[in-house]
C-alpha cells in the first residue's frame, strides 16, 4: 500500500497535467481569457451539441426510385454511346420499362457482339462475385439490362458518399463553417449546422438535384403530340418550369451539369439575374462542337427535368462558357449557381427529420445547467465532507480532476456535449462518488474489525476494488449498446459516460489510493478519521 | 470534528423478514404499472410518433382554450397545445397527417401563416419534425438497446458470479423498468430520446447497487460456509448499507438540484433517474437479494469444483 514508486506518481501527475492542459481551452472559448491561451500549447476544443449551440439539424433520405431511376438513364446513355463505337451493330429504340432496359439487334448475326459489348459495360462488384447488372437474350434478339440486387445497393452507396460531399460543398461552399455532415445507415445524409435558425434556407440548398443538361430540340415532333405527353423515338418531352406546356427534346444529352467547372450569378443584357456557366475542357469541346453542327437550331437547358428556356444558337459557342437564363431571382440564381457549381446530386433527398434550436434557448439551457451542476457538485462535496472528513477530501480533489479529465478526453477527441451528455457526466461523477463510498465504507469496517491502520486501507481498497470493477464493467455494458444502437441524444450521453466510466475508476481507485498512501507514508498516523 | 454516519454503526435490520411482504408489494405495483401503461399508453414525443412540434411566441398573454380552438379551425388535424411555463409561449404538436412527407410541411406552413393573422405579433419559430419512419426507428431502436443492455449485463453477472445472480440481476431490472414505465404513464410526461437515455441510466445505477450486494453476497458466502442462507444475507445487506445510503442520497442530492434549477429540457431525463434511484435501491434489496433464496444459492455455490469433490467425502 505504501509502495508507491515514484515513477507510478510521476504517470498519474503526468496524465492529471494532460487532461487539465486538454480541457482548458473548451473551458475558456468564449471567454476573453480565451484569446490569450498561448498558440504552442493544444488547442483541442469540445465543440457544443445543436441543443446548446442553436442550430438546424436535417435528416435526409434518398429517394431510392428517383436513384433507380438516374441510373437506369445512365445505363441507357452508355449503352447508346458504346453500340455507336460499332456502326455494324444497328439496333431500335432502347425501352426503359419496368426498371429495365432492353432494344432490339436489328441484324441477328450481330446479337452477340452487342452482347459482348453489354457485358464490357457491366462491372464486377468486390466479394460477392456478381456483376452490377444482368445481361440477357430474350426472343434470339432483343437485349436485356437488368439491374442486379447488389448492383443497386453498390450504387446507392456510392451514389450516397457523392452526396454527402455535395451537401457539405453547398451548404459550406467555402469549407469553413463547422457544419456536420455524415452518412448514416445505407441511405440518410445527416446535416447539422450550428447557428442556423432557419432550416428553409438549407432545404431549398440541397432539394436541388442540379442536373443540368442542354439538348437539342426535336422540330420534327408534332406539336399536338406533344402536349398529349407523346413524343417521337429518339425523343421525349419535357414540361417547362414555367408551368406552361412542355416540348420535345432528342433524348440525346448535348452537354450535362457534370461537365461544369464553374458557375456565378450574373445579370444578362437586360439586366436580369442569369447564370454563366463555364465548361471544363471536354465539356467545351463537346459544346463547342454541337453548337457548330446546330447553329440555327433551339436546344433546351434542362433542370431536374424541366425546361428552363430554349434559346437558338445563333452562332457555334467555342469559348467553354454558356449563360443560362429563365425566370430567376437573384436569390434563386444565385442558389442555382452554388448548386451547379457543387455538382448535381447523385440522387434525390427528402428531409425525413428536422429540428431547429434557437440559440436563446441553447445559451439559456448552457447557463442553466452549467449552474445547477456547479451547485450540485457544491452540494455532493460538503456532503462527502462531513461524512468522510480527510478521506472526503480526497473524494473531492478526485472528483474534480475527474471532471477535468473528462472534458479533456472529449476535447482530444473532439466530442459533442449535448444536454444529455451533461447528464451523463452528472452521473459519471455520482459513479466515481459511489466508488470512494464504497472504498471509504470499507474502510470504516475494516477498522471497526479490528485491523490496524495500514492494514485497513490496504483491504478496503482491495475488497471494494471488485465490487467498483463489475459495477463499471455494466455501466461499460450499457453505454456501449446505447453508443451503438442510439441515435443522436442517446448517443451524446453514451459517449460521456464511457468516457467517465474509464476516468472515474482511475481518479477515484488509483489517485485517490495514491493521496492517501502519500499522507500515511509523510505523517505516520496512528489513528485513522473517518 | 464527528463525522456524520448516517448508518449508526451495529445497525442490524431484518431485511429478509419482510421479503414475502415486499415480494407482494412489488409484485401488485409491477402489475398495476404494466397494465396501467399498457390502458393509458405513454406520451411520446414526437421523437417517437413522428410528427411536428413548433413553438409559438405571443405579444399578449393568450389563453390555451382560445388557442386550442381557434388552432383547431385551421385545418392542421389534432393539434396538441402545452405551455411553456407560462401564457405567452406554447408548444403546438402536431400530429403526421397521413400521405407523403411533404404534407406535414405543408400543415406547419399553414400555422405559420394562420397564427400570425390571428394573434398579432405572434412569432411561430422553426420546429422540429420528424417522419413516421424515423421514429418508428428510433422506437425500435431504442427498445432493442434497452432489451440488449439487459441481456448483456445478466450474461456477464452469469459470468461473474453463478446463474442465479444473473437471473436476479435480470428480475429486478425488469421490475425497475416496468415501475418507470408505470411512472410516465401516470404522469404523462413526454418520453422522448433523453428519456431512454435516463432508463439505461436507471438500469446502469440499479445494477450497480445489485453488483455491490451481490460482490457482499459472494464474499459472505465463501467466508462463512456454515451459516444459513437468510441470516447471511441479512448480514450482507447490513454491511452494506451504509453504503447504500450514502451513495443514494449523494446522487439524489444531485439530481435534485438538476430538478430543481437545471434546465426545463433535461427536467424528464433528471427525474426519471431521480425516481429510478428510488426504486433501483429498493429493488437491489427486496427483489435481487430474496430471489437469491428462491432460486436456491447456497453456500457451495462459489466452490470450484475440485472443491466441491473434496468437500463430499466429509460430508458424507
Amino acid at each position: 500500500m505504501l509502495e508507491f514508486p515514484r515513477w507510478k506518481v510521476w504517470l498519474i501527475g503526468l496524465v492529471i497535467a494532460a487532461g487539465m492542459i486538454l480541457s482548458i481551452p473548451s473551458l475558456i472559448a468564449g471567454t476573453p481569457l480565451g484569446s490569450r491561451w498561448p498558440g504552442w500549447m493544444p488547442q483541442y476544443k469540445i465543440s457544443l451539441g445543436l441543443d446548446l449551440a442553436g442550430g438546424s439539424h436535417l435528416l435526409l433520405e434518398a429517394d431510392s426510385a428517383d436513384a433507380q431511376k438516374q441510373r437506369l438513364q445512365a445505363m441507357e446513355d452508355s449503352v447508346a454511346t458504346e453500340l455507336r463505337r460499332d456502326p455494324r451493330i444497328d439496333i431500335g429504340d432502347i425501352s426503359t420499362n419496368g426498371g429495365r432496359l432492353s432494344f432490339m439487334v436489328r441484324d441477328p448475326t450481330k446479337v452477340d457482339a452487342a452482347v459482348d459489348r453489354m457485358r464490357n459495360l457491366t462491372k464486377p462488384l468486390a466479394l460477392t462475385g456478381n456483376r452490377d447488372w444482368d445481361v440477357q437474350v430474350v426472343d434470339s434478339t432483343r437485349i436485356v439490362l437488368t439491374p442486379t440486387a447488389s448492383g443497386t445497393a453498390q450504387a446507392m452507396k456510392d451514389a450516397m458518399s457523392v452526396a454527402r460531399d455535395v451537401v457539405r460543398r453547398r451548404i459550406d461552399p467555402s469549407g469553413t463553417k463547422e457544419i456536420t455532415v455524415v452518412t448514416e445507415g445505407g441511405n440518410r445524409v445527416l446535416v447539422e449546422v450550428p447557428g442556423v435558425e432557419d432550416p428553409e434556407a438549407l432545404k431549398k440548398l440541397i432539394g436541388q438535384t442540379a442536373r443540368l443538361e442542354f439538348k437539342l430540340l426535336d422540330l420534327s415532333a408534332n406539336p399536338a403530340d406533344v402536349q398529349a405527353g407523346h413524343a417521337p423515338p429518339g425523343s421525349e418531352v419535357v414540361p417547362m418550369a414555367s408551368g406552361g406546356g412542355a416540348i420535345a427534346v432528342k433524348r440525346r444529352v448535348m452537354v450535362s451539369g457534370d461537365q461544369i467547372s464553374k458557375a456565378v450569378q450574373s445579370f444578362d443584357e437586360n439586366g436580369r439575374p442569369d447564370i454563366v456557366v463555364t465548361f471544363d475542357s471536354a465539356g467545351a469541346r463537346r459544346f463547342g462542337r454541337t453548337t457548330q453542327e446546330n447553329v440555327g437550331k433551339p436546344f433546351a437547358i434542362i433542370l431536374d427535368g424541366k425546361v428552363l428556356s430554349y434559346p437558338t444558337i445563333e452562332s457555334p459557342i467555342l469559348g467553354g462558357v454558356a449563360s443560362i437564363t429563365g425566370n430567376f431571382t437573384v436569390e434563386s440564381a444565385h442558389d442555382l449557381a452554388v448548386s451547379l457549381a457543387s455538382g448535381k446530386l447523385p440522387v434525390k433527398l427528402n428531409v425525413i427529420e428536422e429540428r431547429t434550436v434557437s440559440a436563446e434557448l441553447g445559451q439559456d439551457s448552457i447557463h442553466k445547467g452549467v449552474v445547477a451542476s456547479v451547485v450540485s457538485v457544491i452540494a455532493v462535496i460538503i456532503f462527502m465532507l462531513v461524512t468522510y472528513g480527510r478521506f472526503g477530501v480526497y473524494a473531492t480533489i478526485a472528483l474534480i480532476v475527474n471532471a477535468f479529465l473528462i472534458l479533456g478526453i472529449m476535447a482530444m477527441f473532439n466530442a459533442t456535449l449535448t444536454l444529455p451528455g451533461i447528464a451523463g457526466f452528472i452521473l459519471t461523477i455520482g459513479a466515481a462518488v459511489d466508488a470512494n463510498v464504497l472504498i471509504n465504507e470499507r474502510i470504516r469496517e475494516e477498522i471497526r474489525r479490528g485491523r490496524r491502520l495500514i492494514d485497513a486501507v490496504e483491504t478496503g481498497y482491495h475488497e471494494a476494488f471488485r465490487a467498483i470493477f463489475d459495477a463499471n464493467v455494466t455501466h461499460v455494458i450499457s453505454a456501449s449498446i446505447m453508443a451503438y444502437f442510439g441515435s443522436g441524444p442517446v448517443r451524446g450521453f453514451a459517449v460521456v459516460l464511457l468516457i467517465g466510466v474509464v476516468t472515474s475508476v482511475f481518479t477515484a481507485v488509483y489517485f485517490t489510493r495514491m493521496l492517501v498512501a502519500l499522507w500515511i507514508r509523510r505523517s505516520r498516523p496512528r489513528e485513522l478519521h473517518i | 470534528m464527528k463525522l456524520l454516519k448516517l448508518v449508526p454503526e451495529g445497525t442490524n435490520v431484518d431485511f429478509m423478514r419482510w421479503r414475502n411482504v415486499a415480494l407482494l408489494l412489488s409484485t401488485l405495483l409491477t402489475v398495476a404499472s404494466i397494465s396501467y401503461t399498457i390502458y393509458r399508453g405513454l406520451n411520446l414525443g414526437i421523437d417517437f410518433v413522428g410528427g411536428e412540434v413548433v413553438r409559438v411566441e405571443f405579444a399578449q398573454p393568450v389563453h390555451i382554450d382560445d388557442l386550442r380552438s381557434r388552432v383547431g379551425r385551421m385545418g392542421v388535424g389534432e393539434a396538441g397545445i402545452t405551455t411553456l411555463g407560462n401564457d405567452r409561449t406554447y408548444q403546438i404538436r402536431l400530429a403526421k397527417p397521413p400521405g407523403p412527407e411533404t404534407a406535414s410541411n405543408v400543415m406547419v406552413s399553414k400555422l405559420r401563416v394562420a397564427i400570425p393573422q390571428q394573434y398579432a405579433g405572434a412569432k411561430v419559430d422553426a420546429g422540429e419534425s420528424v417522419s413516421g419512419k424515423v421514429s418508428e426507428e428510433l422506437a425500435d431502436n431504442s427498445a432493442l438497446a434497452v432489451a440488449l443492455a439487459m441481456l448483456g449485463i445478466a450474461v456477464y453477472i452469469w459470468f461473474r458470479f453463478e446463474w442465479q445472480f444473473g437471473v436476479g440481476a435480470l428480475l429486478t431490472l425488469a421490475h425497475d423498468i416496468s415501475m418507470t414505465l408505470g411512472f410516465f404513464a401516470f404522469t404523462r410526461l413526454p418520453v422522448d430520446l433523453n428519456v431512454v437515455a435516463a432508463f439505461l441510466t436507471i438500469l446502469g445505477y440499479s445494477l450497480n447497487d445489485t453488483v455491490v450486494i451481490y460482490d457482499r453476497i459472494r464474499e459472505d458466502l465463501r467466508k462463512y460456509r456454515k451459516m444459513a442462507i437468510l441470516p447471511l444475507i441479512n448480514l450482507s445487506l447490513n454491511e452494506t448499507l451504509a453504503r447504500t445510503v450514502v451513495t443514494s442520497v449523494t446522487v439524489l442530492i444531485a439530481l435534485g438540484i438538476l430538478m430543481a434549477i437545471g434546465p426545463q429540457v433535461i427536467f424528464g431525463l433528471a427525474i426519471a433517474i431521480f425516481l429510478g434511484v428510488l426504486i433501483g435501491t429498493y429493488s437491489s434489496i427486496y427483489i435481487s437479494a430474496p430471489v437469491l433464496v428462491w432460486l436456491g444459492v447456497k453456500p457451495d455455490s462459489f466452490l470450484r469444483t475440485d472443491d466441491k469433490d473434496s468437500a463430499q467425502p466429509e460430508a458424507a
